[in-house]
């Protein structure tokens, strides 16, 4: 199985689902759910293989597609995007699991999900910018669809707000690939012949703020991070999940692996910026985590929080930060999508209320043990505790902080703190809180069912193993950072 | 399964680690580098990271001072009428992670487990514990997690700079006197000295181990987690999780930092003598009885502290940095085995009191209940430090070794001596003896489960302190490692 099967799969899911007759409807999710396992098997098992050999040359695929703008079909799989594939066919498959009991137009549901899916796999495979860019637009509409149709909380403010933003962000990258475009000669869109032009100087220096902020809009930089909370809760469940879980990573990704190699001297001008800006956003979403009402809302800002650590580590420009990075894109991606769901799907589904004081009176550490340990683990691993995948990526990126910003590091322990504060704040008071020895016995809540159970543990288990076990997925990830891409980043004294 | 079943099973299966660690003790042919046993496995090796775990003469005493402390809770669990499924569960998974911290032999699978006693003990408090455990369990969890994230930012200065974060390598490095060019060198853009900066990555680990000491002023969260606590979970607190700040200053701070620790030393030790005479000063000031307990527990730990840091300001007096060492280990793990069975006898006093904990609403108990009093009495006399009883061969030893080495110190910490004495003697005058309280006037004295259960841990006080050397011989090889890495002549 080549990786081009997590493209195929997840497209042809989403057009499947869309033919299905009315009275097969409730075909739509177990369509949806094999169309994410084929996903999550390529690319798992491309992991595989590349793991087996990694000097083994990469798996494309490239064919002229408009060749009077130099602009190709160009498919690429190294070991960074392999990862981010595999993140988001687990994400996806959880993402089904967590929506099993949609009512309301299953088909078009799971189509618009399948849809955003393999506009995902499409930008992490892209070697194109203009096919990266074609992907990138692929996955807007949708994600407008899902939370304005099933949304809750707010939702048409929340879609519309989102997607503007969204609309907004793609202009500018579009801005940036067309001046990197044009500046190189106008013959070629690969990103290669783009990143190996040496670009003026002058060019770089306004040129890359304008395609990393299209970027970093989309990875919740503070701040333009005010579309994410937002729009995370007004999102159904499973859009929440792969909107913090891998279409905020898309941003950072494209920052990676578009922003930063094509415009390097840029980078070196604005990267204490970015810095900056990053630690802020890490501080600023812990605080504000920490005075939310509304788990949900907890949720929402502690991403923009973690997607700071993801800008931080790619600020300091070295390889443990970048490495850093992408770890925290794969692990802020399960832990968010496991968050989410239990927040989302389990415990509001069963309560109606996602509000701190009101979900008190259901005691749910009693009436839903299952929840209260499952939310335990994922806060765990959302604090960064040593044993899940967020440590390791949270090591390597203070690494990389004490290599280039050593005096960062006393803002970024505040913001490591109060991340472990909030966290277990939204714990404390949404499944452990303090009742009146005479308060009223809570409701009973309906047990967990399986496929709730099925997406947790497909999503801790991950997390404990990242976290156990980290050197496979280093590997990989490193094994992308030797891309020609990064070499002029890592050069950087 | 049902209540009283989970505890059988728990209990049986804490058994499993207790045999094993005896049974790693008994053939004592020791290899030339003390190690009994070891594990390692790979983690992330371009940076020299391994899940690296080995077991020592000193690591082997932690282990079996877990090992019994946590069969002695859970046994106190099941006759205090505590327990079930989950608490069981956390209580195991508490055990595991502590096995690893006496045994982690590099930092990263060492932060893993001590961190990860975090989550069990935070439930432990939370869901068992008072009325004010919601609130003690929180703020025990984020001072904790504070300390630790500056311990973390440390090491990770130390990887950078040095490449690992092996204890043993990195304590061979200090010894040759190489972390401070290594570090200058790193962070030369700072424009800091390698020695200021490695005082700011020892000040880090510091803080760490601070707050799980706990160190004043950072033990903030103490009494209220000790006395919310269900009082088995209190005896894991006190026996166990306070013993991983212990071991963490005496196998990483002391032999990683000997650069920097002489320049540091005195403000380390003001913090130590204040706690020692906190702890006690407090403890003279409460009136309930586990939060008694709770600041002597303070006190007590503050001399291994003391120790420690003597031990660090002075390089030269080679038998009284011997004493000083072993002596905080000895007294680390008496401290465990007495402060758990006292807890344990608090917990029974509640059960019969039916809560009430209270100086005031005990008395004339020894008329009642003989064996009981006797057998606490033995407890409390040990924790003050009576001769002939195991308390006093670790605190002996520190004061010989700090007298030695830091004079005033030992001057000042010997009134938090005097001080213990006065409040234990005042425990036992106003529970033990005087009129008989009301309340206790239907007290029944220990039944056959109890006296079995609190009669082998009043052994294992008795025991060590009338021959000490049955512990000493454990650590005797460590120690003199120990004392050749930190080059310390006679």
């Amino acid at each position: 199985m080549t990786p081009a099967w997590t493209l195929i799969s997840a497209f042809a899911g989403a057009l499947l689902v869309l033919l299905l007759p009315a009275r097969a409807a409730g075909l739509a999710r177990v369509i949806a759910l094999a169309a994410s396992i084929i996903g999550a098997v390529a690319a798992a098992a491309a992991c595989l293989t590349k793991l087996q050999r990694l000097d083994a040359p990469a798996w494309s695929f490239d064919k002229p597609w408009i060749p009077e703008l130099g602009i190709r079909f160009h498919l690429a799989a190294d070991g960074l995007s392999l990862t981010l594939l595999l993140l988001t066919g687990l994400v996806a498959i959880a993402g089904v699991l967590f929506s099993w009991n949609v009512e309301t137009r299953p088909r078009a549901f799971f189509a618009f999900f399948m849809t955003i899916i393999g506009g995902v796999y499409g930008v992490f495979l892209s070697r194109d910018g203009f096919l990266l860019f074609v992907f990138y637009e692929i996955v807007i509409l949708p994600k407008y669809m899902l939370i304005a149709i099933w949304g809750s909380t707010n939702r048409e403010y929340g879609a519309m707000k989102l997607t503007l933003y969204s609309i907004g962000s793609s202009a500018l990258i579009l801005i940036g690939l067309i001046v990197a475009y044009a500046a190189s000669g106008g013959t070629s869109f690969d990103l290669n012949d783009l990143a190996s032009f040496k670009y003026a100087p002058a060019l770089q220096y306004w040129a890359f703020p304008i395609l990393f902020l299209g970027f970093a809009v989309l990875a919740g930089m503070w701040p333009f991070h005010t579309w994410a909370p937002t729009g995370h809760v007004a999102a159904p469940t499973a859009a929440s999940m792969l909107l913090a879980g891998v279409v905020m990573k898309l941003g950072a990704y494209g920052a990676l692996c578009v922003a930063m190699p094509l415009f390097p001297q840029g980078f070196v001008e604005w990267r204490l910026v970015i810095a900056g800006l990053a630690v802020i956003g890490l501080i600023y979403g812990a605080l504000t985590a920490l005075q939310q009402k509304d788990l949900k809302f907890v949720i929402g800002y502690s991403s923009v929080s973690h997607m700071g650590l993801i800008l931080l580590g790619l600020a300091t420009a070295t390889h443990w930060g970048l490495r850093g990075a992408v770890l925290q894109m794969i692990s802020h991606g399960i832990i968010a999508g496991l968050l989410f769901g239990i927040a989302g799907r389990v415990v509001y589904a069963r309560t109606h209320t996602r509000d701190f004081s009101a979900l008190r009176e259901f005691d749910l550490w009693r009436t839903l043990p299952g929840a209260a340990v499952a939310f335990t683990v994922a806060t765990a691993a959302s604090m960064g505790l040593p044993g899940f995948s967020g440590f390791v990526a949270e090591v390597a990126v203070v690494i990389g902080v004490w290599h280039s910003y050593p005096w960062l590091l006393l803002p970024v322990a505040v913001g490591l703190i109060v991340t472990g504060a909030f966290s277990l704040r939204a714990m404390h008071r949404a499944f452990f809180p303090e009742r009146h020895a005479l308060a009223a016995p809570a409701p009973p809540l309906p047990p967990l069912t399986w496929p709730e159970i099925s997406a947790i543990a497909l999503l801790s288990i991950f997390s404990l193993a990242i976290g156990i076990y980290p050197l496979p997925w280093v590997t990989l990830i490193d094994d992308g950072l030797r891309s020609p891409l990064f070499q002029s980043i890592l050069s950087l004294p | 399964m049902g209540k009283s079943c989970a505890n059988r099973f728990a209990i049986i299966w804490a058994l499993v680690p207790l045999a094993l660690v005896v049974g790693m003790g008994t053939h004592r042919a020791l290899p030339a580098d003390g190690i009994l046993a070891h594990w390692q496995s790979m983690w992330l090796p371009d940076a020299d990271i391994f899940l690296r775990f080995a077991v020592d003469g000193t690591s082997w005493l932690f282990l079996l001072l877990t090992s019994l402390v946590t069969l002695f809770a859970l046994a106190a669990t099941a006759k205090l009428g505590l327990g079930g499924r989950a608490y069981c569960a956390l209580v195991l998974v508490l055990e595991g992670m502590l096995f690893g911290v006496f045994t982690a032999r590099h930092f990263i699978p060492w932060f893993l487990c001590w961190e990860m006693t975090l989550i069990p003990s935070y439930l432990l408090i939370r869901l068992w514990g008072g009325p004010g455990a919601p609130r003690a369990a929180l703020r025990f969890f984020i001072m904790t997690l504070g300390g630790s994230v500056f311990m973390l930012l440390g090491f990770l200065a130390l990887q950078l700079s040095v490449g690992t974060m092996d204890f043993s390598k990195l304590a061979e490095l200090a010894s040759n006197k190489e972390l401070v060019p290594l570090l200058a060198k790193t962070f030369a853009s700072t424009g800091c000295t390698g020695q200021f900066l490695l005082g700011a990555v020892a000040v880090c680990v510091f803080l760490g181990l601070a707050v799980k000491l706990p160190v004043f002023p950072f033990h903030a969260w103490l009494p209220a987690a000790y006395a919310e606590a269900p009082t088995p979970v209190t005896m894991l607190l006190t026996g166990l999780l306070s013993k991983m700040g212990v071991y963490g200053l005496l196998r990483i701070l002391l032999p990683i930092f000997p650069e920097v620790l002489p320049a540091l030393a005195p403000t380390l030790m003001l913090l130590a003598v204040v706690t020692v005479l906190l702890g006690a000063v407090a403890a003279l000031a409460q009136r309930d009885l586990k939060r008694i307990l709770a600041y002597s527990s303070v006190n007590h730990l503050g001399y291994c502290a003391m120790a420690v840091v003597a031990a660090a300001a002075v390089q030269t007096d080679r038998s009284a940095h011997a004493a000083a060492i072993s002596g905080t280990i000895l007294q680390a793990f008496n401290h465990g085995i007495i402060a758990s069975t006292i807890f344990f006898c608090i917990g029974l006093m509640e059960q019969r009191s039916g809560g009430a904990r209270n100086l005031a609403d005990f008395g004339g108990l020894r008329a009642r209940a003989p064996i009981f009093c006797g057998l606490m009495g033995i407890a409390l006399f040990a924790s003050l430090g009576l001769p002939g009883l195991s308390g006093f061969v670790g605190e002996f030893l520190i004061f010989t070794g700090v007298f030695a080495l830091v004079p005033w110190a030992a001057a000042v910490a010997v009134i938090g001596l005097l001080l213990t004495a006065v409040f234990f003697l005042r425990l036992v005058r106003l529970v033990f003896h005087g009129p008989l309280h009301p309340a206790c006037a239907k007290w029944p004295d220990l039944t056959t489960g109890e006296r079995w259960l609190l009669g082998p841990a009043i052994a294992l006080i008795i025991i060590p302190g009338l021959c000490p050397q049955v512990l000493l011989h454990c650590l005797n090889a460590d120690t003199v490692r120990l004392l050749d890495l930190l080059h310390i002549l006679s």
